[in-house]
């Protein structure tokens, strides 16, 4: 009730105010709006595609990165080195820059046999950021496995790998499915950034759409499709962390 | 008799904490030795080194000739060999109860799922756990997992079994039900080393007692001898305070 009282408040405000009727034109302009959509949809489909694509790399890579950093032993300190510069490096520098930094700069070197579409440099970039990310959700994860599995999977003679592969990444994965969900929510809204070197996603097509018109509402078409690619993911990882929160009050009472 | 387990020496720190100073003790096969002690006297500590869950600082441990301390001995072909069973059960949640025994055998030993879970179905179907084998874990009660435990250890064959205080977080009326699969495993002669604080069941099942205090061996004797007319004043003391908690 309180909150649609606020809203209620909120958008009196909004309609009242001096320049709403310009604002109402440049943004919310019902012929824009209809003129602009099916190209921006069909834009659209590319941000979805990055998207999936870039979340199957991103789970794999992001596991790979975890692994390595929980590596035991002296001898394999170089690579849980580089698993921790690694996740420094990419959680550090703003998505922005990657994507500016490998979209641009590796196609300009004209290495032999290096791709050059920014497509696919937006899609690394992605991978590379928000492998970072997720790789830090599996070693919570990871960690949140008590030793005394691992502890039970070596007394039964299995290897270090065996014993990661079989007991305790299967535990791990299922504890962070809703932090892994919402950082891939993060994602999808980032694939908007390949925008940034030229592909024509849904971002770059309402600019172009803009940039003919001299109206704004091709954005907002953009961002309603975002709300709606973005919103059903946000109420499953809602429902997991429900679901897994009634597990764990049943498992107490029994 | 022949030897099965020789410990020789056999120290243990965690940070400045001397856990296990200078343990020898030797197992004989078919050999059921209990060590009693007080918690904190490095009983489950020695257990895990035996499985060499835990590295030694110093000792060296022979197993029916082959020293296992060794450098270059591969500790997952060691361990194959020793099984053991934990406090906690130590079951893996996210398998079923065949997949739990069935685990080792496929992954350690490379058996094939069928030959796998035939071992495993003939185990469970003796310990009265046949129709389990497709439950969870958190489906079975605290005895029923404990079983279950032991039977993934038996399902990789193992020539020796460490038990670690397998009934100290049971209800009181489940601990009979394991002790009771520990008594048949001791009457077909598997050797056991066994950390417990049933001083009732090692005067029954164990052939030799050995009382541990603050990282040593302190006295070791047939049950009757250590529970009868104990020598050291600390092993004394030790069983009187578990009389009078009513635990003997």
């Amino acid at each position: 009730m309180s909150t649609a009282v606020l809203f209620a408040i909120v958008a009196v405000a909004v309609v009242s105010s001096a320049g709403w009727d310009e604002v109402k034109q440049a943004f919310f302009s019902r012929q824009e709006f209809e003129e602009a959509f099916p190209d921006i949809l069909s834009a659209f489909w590319t941000n979805v595609q990055i998207f999936l694509v870039a979340e199957v790399f991103i789970l794999v890579f992001a596991l790979a990165i975890a692994v390595l950093r929980g590596l035991p032993g002296p001898v394999f300190f170089p690579l849980r080195a580089l698993a921790v510069v690694y996740v420094d490096l990419f959680r550090g520098v703003p998505t922005i820059l990657v994507i500016y930094i490998l979209g641009f700069g590796v196609p300009a070197l004209q290495l032999p046999g290096v791709p050059i579409e920014p497509l696919f440099w937006g899609v690394v970039s992605l991978v590379l950021v928000y492998s970072a990310y997720v790789a830090e959700v599996y070693r919570a994860g990871i960690d949140s496995v008590h030793p005394s599995q691992s502890a039970a999977a070596r007394s039964l003679g299995l290897t270090h790998g065996q014993t990661l592969r079989f007991v305790v990444i299967p535990q791990a994965v299922r504890r962070v499915i809703p932090p892994l969900l919402n950082d891939f929510i993060g994602l999808q809204k980032d694939t908007a950034l390949v925008g940034l070197l030229g592909v024509v996603e849904a971002f770059r097509q309402s600019q172009i759409e803009v940039a003919a018109s001299f109206n704004f509402t091709p954005y907002i078409v953009t961002a309603i499709l975002f709300i709606a690619l973005t919103i059903p993911l946000a109420r499953f990882t809602d429902w997991l962390i429900a679901r897994d929160k009634r597990r764990q009050q049943a498992g107490r009472l029994a | 008799m022949s030897t099965a387990l020789q410990i020789e020496g056999l120290r243990k720190s965690f940070g400045k904490l001397e856990v296990l100073r200078g343990i020898d003790l030797t197992l004989a096969e078919h050999e059921v030795v209990c060590l009693i002690g007080a918690s904190g006297s490095g009983k489950s500590t020695l257990l895990r080194c035996v499985n060499l869950l835990e590295p030694l600082d110093a000792g060296r441990i022979v197993l029916r000739g082959e020293e296992i301390t060794a450098g270059g001995v591969d500790v997952n072909v060691v361990r194959r060999g020793i099984g053991i069973v934990f406090q906690s059960f130590n079951l893996f949640p996210h398998m079923s109860v065949v997949a739990n025994v069935t685990l080792g055998p496929r992954k350690a030993l490379g058996l094939s799922k069928s030959e796998a879970e035939a071992r495993g179905d003939e185990l469970l179907e003796r310990f009265g756990l046949a129709e389990k084998r497709d439950e969870y874990p958190d489906r079975l009660s605290g005895g029923q997992q404990q079983r279950v435990a032991i039977v993934r250890a038996l399902a990789m064959q193992p020539g020796l079994l460490l038990l670690d205080e397998v009934t100290s977080a049971l209800d009181p009326e489940l601990v009979a039900e394991v002790l009771e699969v520990i008594r048949e495993l001791a009457g077909e002669g598997m050797t056991m080393l066994i950390a417990t604080h049933e001083m009732g069941f090692a005067r029954d099942v164990a052939h030799r007692v050995c009382f541990l205090d603050a990282g040593v061996i302190l006295e070791e004797g047939s049950p009757s001898q250590i529970f009868g007319e104990p020598k050291e004043p600390r092993t004394q003391q030790f069983l009187e305070r578990i009389v009078r908690a009513g635990r003997l």
